[in-house]
């Protein structure tokens, strides 16, 4: 795709287009309004973590006044929905987990429906329930679900080379259990939706999705419609990362009290709900043992996996399709074998959480990437450079990297946090109980998408009206993270236009054509490329158009300044003829012509085979992140004092919007990293709450520094590669990393609070247990 | 029927009259009998932040605060920090510095920050963070809103 040589648009601090509604309190977002004849929906879930429902008895709910209907399992065709065809909307004979949903009521008000779903009583016989993954695998455990006597729904197996073989010939090995937990998205804005039916039957879903043409389809297979009977809007969102990617039981419960009371519902969670009930970050153990020869060279990788599937399946079980990326291709490894089983328990089930599995393999990775350095006698960042990929390589796994920044991130980050100055500096301050240490970790994500679908494509529509106002209708979702103002300035940048003429339509699928969603930081390649291709179409109309009219060549001809402008062979440019009256010179003429041109993108990815081997997408985002901390030995309280992140983003195309998102990414991965932990014990949520659940507030962030590697990838819109997911990824690895410089201890759990990691340090014996606790 | 009590109070610089049970939240009261609709029920246990109002120039929680203490009182939402020409100073300084992303918790952020600026009008960045401790963001990761909380005490107030 042509560039241009100065760039007004690209690259420059652009503001998000949707910012000043949203600061202004205007914006509303699904609790925010109504629809007339509105109910509330309200859902009942079990009480228990694995019984079999005898009885529910909801004739008390039906006498609350206010109440309109009350639905059970037994009222509607219970379609089962989801990866593994393991859930429904309702849960008639047995319930798997916590969040099971048992009965859900329409009422007037909330009130009422919270009133009448109190009153619904269930009579369960409990069965022997499972909360341990490795127990769920070991003979005689209980069987969740018949159809799985092993409860194994799932297993993914990849190699590349001979494992075996490399482990015996390598110099120095290391091996280590790593066990990660469940955290939260904690959007802000709660899960919700609103169902509305027509009197023509047709569905209206104002829905938080992220994903609305899948959504629509599976949506239709559940509440038994035809997906074109079913529009999708997607109101402002309040937060997503990943929560919204896939359909959860709430969603058709709403559909089906929309229908039996023939009004339309709002199903609205309480926070309490939403931490109870929406989908967590993928919890795993991984067993890593990892080699490289004599000058530190890796030789081999093996992984076991080990993920708690709850009692339901979402997309949390197929994460291992992005863990095994990073473990086999992050760095060069010869030789790699990686094994995921994935186990049925009672827990609560998790979904897809920015990053996909990635922090969890990366946490494991990068510390083995630090103990063998330390086994060779190198620095981590040696380490890393010796073993880095580059640009041009093909992996094991068969990932082409046709940009790759991985080194420059490494020295990058290595040079803004003098890094190897303040690794030797650290060294004289022996009997101090405040230990500091630097950790890095590096990082290697799809950007552009992951083609595990037919298509990983992007549609867009452009016209231009008589004003000159450009209006792009893209398939793709802006979830906050501003993907509508990057769209409007790649348009804005090819057409020539002022970002003020351009409008972006993107929230109902009754306009807007087909899009995968927003997932695998794919939005600003995939929907930027296929923007790119609508407006550089509507660019070459204009252009032949203005040639056409003036009698001038077409290659003295470009946009700029909402002009066409003239650039004769030897001579300054002068502006031609505005691009409104070019417009309706074609549109008011014997052409009678409208300006609109439309694009399909499809990524130059690849299916991965059953072996899991292709280019998954066309491109590849890396990032280093070097991390400073303070460990207190008799508290165990770790501070960050200061996160130099590095990343590859291919071209900056929003500064403020980058900035933004690495900001946010690294934050999400420092509470990863420190404070964040939803605490499940026996099935149970014991802490939904806020109060309970450690969420870094302002003070608590660090200084965050980051430079911006700019690969230009040639696939690229104007070089841009996807960033969405990246910033977080590493931050904990590089904690631990940094952690274990301090102290000497590493750990391989999290959150590392202040408890886990004096039980470490006692444990050690860095620090005396005075038994206080 | 709950008893319901008389309040009269300014709202966003107007004065306006309500019947409310004792029981309701200021909150509640805001948002659905005046459709202010900015700030949001994050928690509804005043851990989030995202439902701050301000109150007699104060900070408070709507959704912990009874709407019969508005009574008498000036109550200011994030809608109400708007003037004639649009946004506040404030307000432009957090779509200028990039500290909105979903906007969820921004209006209750911006009342959070417009509380520390009236307490103190060239706030230190301590200051700022301080002042911002009780409203939580997914998003951001604070960095841009305490940089145009800064941005806005620098310049147009």
């Amino acid at each position: 795709m042509s560039q241009q040589a100065s760039m007004r648009w690209i690259g420059a601090r652009v503001p998000k287009l949707d910012a000043p509604w949203k600061a202004s309190g205007e914006v509303r977002y699904l609790p925010d309004f109504v629809v007339g004849g509105m109910l509330h929906g309200k859902i009942r879930r079990s009480d228990r973590v694995h019984a079999r429902v005898k009885s529910i008895d909801t004739s008390a709910a039906k006498k609350v006044p206010g109440v309109h209907v009350v639905l059970t399992a037994k009222d509607v065709e219970n379609v089962a929905f989801g990866h593994g065809k393991d859930n429904t909307p309702f849960k008639g004979d047995v319930v798997r987990c916590i969040r099971d949903e048992l009965a859900a009521v329409a009422a007037d008000t909330e009130e009422a429906a919270e009133e009448a779903c109190r009153l619904i009583r269930v009579e369960y016989e409990d069965l022997p329930a499972l909360f341990d993954p490795r127990a769920a695998l070991e003979r005689g455990a209980p069987v969740i679900y018949p159809e799985w006597p092993d409860n194994k729904p799932f297993t993914y197996r990849y190699a590349h080379g001979d494992v075996k073989k490399a482990a015996a010939e390598s110099a120095h090995v290391v091996e280590d259990e790593f066990d990660l937990t469940w955290v939260s998205h904690c959007c802000m804005g709660t899960s919700a939706i609103i169902a509305a039916f027509d009197t023509g039957g047709r569905l209206t879903l104002n829905s938080l999705t992220q994903v609305p043409f899948l959504y629509r389809r599976d949506m239709a297979a559940i509440v038994g419609m035809k997906p074109e009977d079913i529009r999708v809007i997607q109101p402002t969102i309040g937060g997503a990362f990943g929560s919204k990617l896939d359909i959860y039981p709430f969603e058709p419960i709403a559909v089906h009290l929309a229908r039996a009371a023939r009004r339309p519902v709002r199903i609205v969670f309480s926070r309490q709900e939403e931490f109870l009930a929406s989908p967590t970050r993928q919890p795993a153990i991984i067993k890593l043992k990892s080699g490289c020869d004599a000058r530190g060279r890796f030789t081999f990788r093996d992984a076991y996996v080990l993920l708690d599937n709850g009692g339901h399946t979402s997309w949390g079980a197929t994460i291992p399709f992005v863990m095994m990326q990073t473990f086999s291709s992050l760095y060069r490894v010869p030789h790699v074998r990686f094994l995921t089983d994935v186990a049925y328990t009672n827990n609560p089930y998790s979904g897809s959480f920015r990053g996909y599995g990635n922090l969890q393999a990366t946490f494991a990775i990068e510390q083995h990437v630090d103990r063998l350095a330390e086994k060779t006698g190198l620095d981590p960042l040696k380490m890393r450079l010796l073993n880095a990929q580059e640009p041009g390589e093909e992996t094991g796994q068969g990932l082409k990297f046709v940009s790759c920044g991985l080194r420059d991130c490494l020295d990058s980050a290595a040079k803004r946090s003098r890094y190897e100055e303040k690794r030797a500096a650290k060294k004289g301050e022996s009997g101090r109980r405040v230990k500091r240490g630097l950790g890095m970790a590096s990082m290697l994500h799809v950007g552009g998408g992951a083609k595990i679908y037919r298509s990983d494509g992007c549609g867009s529509v452009l016209s231009i009206d008589d004003f000159g106002k450009v209006t792009l209708v893209t398939g793709s979702t802006d979830i906050g993270q501003g993907s509508e103002t990057v769209l409007a300035q790649i348009v804005a940048e090819v057409l020539g236009v002022h970002l003020d003429r351009v409008k972006v339509v993107n929230s109902d699928t009754d306009v807007k054509p087909w899009d995968v969603g927003v997932h695998a930081s794919r939005t600003s390649y995939v929907a930027g490329n296929s923007a790119m291709m609508a407006a550089t179409q509507a660019r070459e109309k204009l252009l032949k158009a203005a040639a056409e009219q003036h009698r001038l060549p077409v290659e003295e001809l470009s946009l700029a300044d909402n002009a066409v402008m003239h650039t004769p062979k030897s001579g300054v440019a002068k502006k031609l003829e505005p691009i409104d009256r070019l417009v309706r010179s074609l549109h008011f003429s014997d052409r009678a012509e409208l300006l609109i041109t439309q694009a399909y993108f499809e990524p130059g990815s690849v299916k991965q085979d059953k072996e899991f081997r292709g280019n998954v997408s066309p491109t590849y985002a890396f990032g280093t992140h070097v991390v400073e901390v303070e460990v207190e030995l008799d508290t165990g309280l770790v501070k960050v004092l200061g996160v130099w992140a590095a990343h590859d983003v291919g071209k900056v195309l929003n500064a403020l919007g980058i900035e933004g998102q690495i900001e946010g990414g690294v934050v999400m991965g420092l509470g990863y990293a420190l404070t964040e932990q939803l605490k499940i014990e026996r099935g149970k949520v014991l802490n939904p709450a806020f109060r309970d659940y450690h969420l870094l507030t302002a003070p608590e962030v660090p200084p965050i520094d980051c430079d911006y590697i700019e690969t230009e990838d040639p696939t690229g819109p104007f070089g841009a590669k996807g960033v969405g997911e990246a910033p977080a990824i590493c931050v904990a690895a590089a904690i631990a990393n940094a952690v274990y410089d301090a102290t000497g201890v590493r750990f391989t759990a999290l959150p590392l609070t202040p408890e886990r990691v004096l039980d470490g340090l006692i444990a050690a014996g860095v620090t005396k247990d005075v038994g206080a606790r | 029927m709950q008893p319901q009590v008389e309040i009269r109070f300014t709202l966003n610089h107007r004065v306006v009259t309500a019947a409310v049970p004792p029981t309701m939240a200021l909150l509640e009261l805001v948002r659905d009998r005046f459709q202010l609709t900015g700030a949001k029920l994050g928690c509804g246990e005043g851990e989030c932040g995202a439902c701050a109002l301000l109150m007699d120039g104060e900070p408070v929680l709507g959704c912990l605060t009874p709407a019969v203490d508005a009574d008498g009182r000036e109550v200011l939402t994030a809608e109400g920090l708007c003037g004639a020409k649009g946004l506040s100073p404030l307000q432009q300084a957090f779509v200028n510095e990039g500290a909105v992303q979903c906007g969820y918790c921004t209006p209750g952020m911006e009342i959070a920050a417009e509380a520390v600026l009236l307490e103190h009008p060239t706030p230190t960045v301590e200051e700022i963070r301080r002042g911002l401790e009780g409203n939580l963001c997914r998003c951001t990761g604070y960095v841009a809103i305490v940089e145009a909380v800064q941005a806005a005490a620098g310049g147009g107030r």
